[in-house]
């Protein structure tokens, strides 16, 4: 795996649409990506896909490694006059909305001609109809709407039912210097991370076995990361996700730098022996990283899996990303390999000792 | 007919800000070469097609206008960190631009449009556009010198939008794309040469419209024309409202070509208003008209040119113009090349009279 092989897998993982609570397409692309890498892959109630592969270890030590695959996206919540009325499901922003090509997915009669959804923008009022003081406001989500193009009479038959997703369109751009504009880089990027680290290790020796956990809902509330790590109960967990990247025109306090490698998470939510670990692994390897100050809630599934069943020693490792939650998240490809290449190598360097030294560390 | 929808594809996916048309003049240029007498470009970028008539000479002359340009971006700055900061070429509404895709410059470099993100805003800001003045464009370099390489301050942007088939009913075709204003009256008006007409006709595919209607000025004045039709993808305002709200769309999807009587820039000659009725009765096409008072076409500055122009306005009726996509039915696209068409058929001197 190198920069161009993560951009080839990730241009592959936000081609599929998988909004919270509808990952499926998603989950069946990761499944498949994992099989031959794990010694076995299964998907839990709620829909998250689990790959296991074995270490050398008797008995087994276990290690999670978690990265969710939904993003955000929309509900149909009436349809009318052949347009779509929406609720966000997620932190949709409301801001970029407008103006916005999004696919929907439509589940009633008929739909079945339309395995790849139907496209649609949600369009608004032109600027030459506008007082000054509405270009003032932002719409709110539940008063735009979505446009199919379709004739009216189309979705009188119900081929849209209440409840369908909907999700914004974003398609895999390549801009300068390795970077990449795409929607849903939160948090394909980390699965990606997740994916390209099972391969490294699968040329590295492991004494630990490793489930690589691709999570469902984190964006509605982590849901996925409760039950996969109930599931898993794993002695460790390391969870991928994305941070805000440095950003022109923000507070370098609020961001991390791109380019510069992942970012470890410090803060109540880390184990302090996993962030040690995976600075001195990073620093033996010579993988750029950066520190990430996290005083409290991650947001990620970090914050989910360490209070889990007894408590998981849990560690953090982002990617840094721009214009989080818009349809051109923007992600430097090497800062992706580089957390690739960072998890595997803290999972690589597990042995029986590990665990037994933590608690001094808290 | 011709075929409407892939020419449109083609006009729709073409760069071309005001003041930067030279793609879109090159595309229609190979398409209508075959079809036309004469061509020549003038001094601002009009491209102008001469087709001689078969009635008996003295003819009128009628010019088609359509224009070329689209809304667009300039590049005003290029920042130490390597954005690119911007100003809107034509009527933008720049709430729409956050998160939107863009191709900038001669060698189409892709670029989007950032802000920061909804989590890190401030109170103060929530529930607020974010203005012009906090939006730039990303275009993945890491300092200035790497997006100069790239990117000149005064290079143009377009949305990066492609052309896509929403519906292939036969009773509601629709597709999206960018530019549809006025790529769309540029497809009929390069669709208008495949026929000979009785009269001379000047199809004229303008330049900068969006920036003031300046190109069909220019070419007015050097066409001379006895007559004037300007062709538009136009406002439509059609979803559903509220009901306390004024219900009345500018025009209406899919109900035919848009008739104006006065817009902000002209108000339409009465003897050609005439003539495009009587031609819509006798042809069976059903039209609809625009709602007064909104928006400028290039009719606005070619009926002032020299002593006068009787000028009239056809428009297809475009959901979310200036916009990164616009959508329109190829059944109303096709109904304005038949009106249209057979306007010109039928149009006589004693159109042209006033009351």
């Amino acid at each position: 795996m190198d920069k161009a092989g993560v951009g080839q897998l990730l241009r592959q993982l936000v081609s599929l649409d998988g909004p919270s609570g509808a990952e499926g397409p998603v989950a069946a692309l990761i499944a498949e990506t994992v099989r031959p890498m794990a010694t076995q892959v299964q998907t839990d109630a709620l829909g998250n896909v689990i790959a296991w592969r074995r270490g050398t270890l008797e008995p087994a030590a276990r290690i999670m490694v978690a990265a969710h695959m939904d993003e955000i996206g929309f509900l149909v919540t009436k349809v009318e006059d052949g347009f779509l009325h929406v609720e966000a499901v997620g932190g949709v922003d409301a801001r970029g909305a407008l103006g916005q090509e999004v696919t929907v997915y439509p589940t009633g009669p008929g739909s079945e001609a339309y395995p790849n959804g139907l496209p649609g923008y949600i369009g608004s009022r032109p600027p030459h109809l506008l007082a000054p003081q509405e270009r003032e406001k932002v719409i709110p989500l539940h008063e735009l709407r979505v446009d199919l193009g379709l004739p009216p009479a189309a979705l009188a038959t119900g081929l849209v039912r209440v409840g369908d997703r909907v999700v914004m369109r974003g398609p895999y751009t390549e801009l300068l210097n390795g970077r990449v504009a795409t929607k849903a880089l939160d948090n394909r990027a980390s699965v990606a991370a997740m994916l390209a680290a099972l391969a490294y290790l699968t040329e590295m020796r492991h004494s630990w076995d490793v489930y690589a956990v691709a999570t469902v809902q984190e964006e509605v509330g982590l849901r996925g990361a409760m039950t996969s790590a109930f599931g898993v109960a794993p002695d460790l967990a390391l969870v991928i996700d994305v941070t805000f990247g440095e950003t022109p025109g923000l507070d370098n306090g609020k961001t991390v730098p791109m380019n510069k490698g992942p970012a470890i998470g410090w803060g109540p939510n880390l184990h302090p022996g996993i962030v040690k670990r995976l600075r001195e692994v990073a620093d033996a390897l010579e993988i750029p990283y950066v520190m990430e100050p996290v005083p409290g809630n991650s947001g990620t599934d970090a914050w989910a899996v360490q209070v889990t069943r007894e408590g998981i020693p849990t560690g953090l490792v982002s990617i840094p990303i721009r214009y989080m939650h818009s349809t051109t998240e923007v992600v430097v490809l090497a800062d992706v390999d580089r957390a690739a290449r960072l998890v595997a190598a803290f999972i690589s360097r597990l042995d029986t000792s590990f665990l037994a030294g933590l608690p001094e560390e808290v | 007919m011709p075929d409407l929808c892939n020419l449109l594809e083609r006009l729709s996916n073409e760069f071309g800000p005001s003041g930067r048309e030279r793609s879109v003049r090159a595309l229609i240029r190979e398409e209508i070469a075959g079809q036309v007498d004469r061509i020549e470009v003038d001094a601002l970028g009009n491209l102008i097609a001469f087709k001689e008539g078969t009635g008996p000479a003295p003819r009128l002359r009628v010019m088609v206008a359509a224009h070329m340009d689209e809304v667009g971006v300039m590049i005003t700055q290029v920042q130490k960190n390597g954005a690119l900061k911007f100003r809107p070429v034509g009527g933008l509404d720049s709430r729409l631009l956050l998160g939107k895709r863009l191709v900038i410059g001669d060698e189409r470099i892709p670029g989007v449009i950032g802000a920061p993100p909804p989590h890190l805003q401030t109170e103060a800001q929530a529930g607020k556009p974010v203005g012009l003045d906090e939006l730039f464009i990303d275009i993945g370099a890491e300092n200035d010198k790497e997006a100069e390489a790239k990117v000149k301050v005064g290079d143009y942007g377009t949305f990066a939008t492609r052309f896509t088939v929403l519906s292939r009913d036969k009773g509601w075709p629709t597709v999206r794309g960018k530019a549809f204003d006025d790529r769309a009256g540029c497809a009929v008006l390069a669709g208008l040469l495949a026929e000979r007409y009785p009269v001379d006709l000047v199809a004229v595919f303008t330049v900068q419209e969006e920036v003031g209607l300046r190109g069909a000025r220019a070419a007015a004045y050097r066409v001379e024309p006895d007559a004037a039709i300007a062709l538009e993808g136009t406002v439509c305002d059609d979803l559903p409202r509220p009901e306390d709200e004024d219900t009345t769309p500018v025009t209406r999807l899919g109900h035919g070509p848009a008739l104006s009587l006065m817009d902000r820039s002209v108000v339409v000659h009465p003897g050609l208003l005439r003539l495009l009725q009587e031609t819509a009765e006798a042809e069976g096409i059903a039209i609809q008209y625009k709602a007064p008072a909104i928006g400028g076409t290039d009719a606005g500055a070619i009926h002032l040119t020299r002593g006068g122009v009787p000028s009239a306005v056809v428009s297809t009726p475009c959901r979310y113009i200036h916009s990164p996509a616009s959508i329109l039915n190829l059944n109303d696209l096709e109904n304005v090349l038949r009106l249209v068409a057979a306007a010109l058929r039928r149009i006589e001197r004693a159109h042209l009279a006033r009351m």
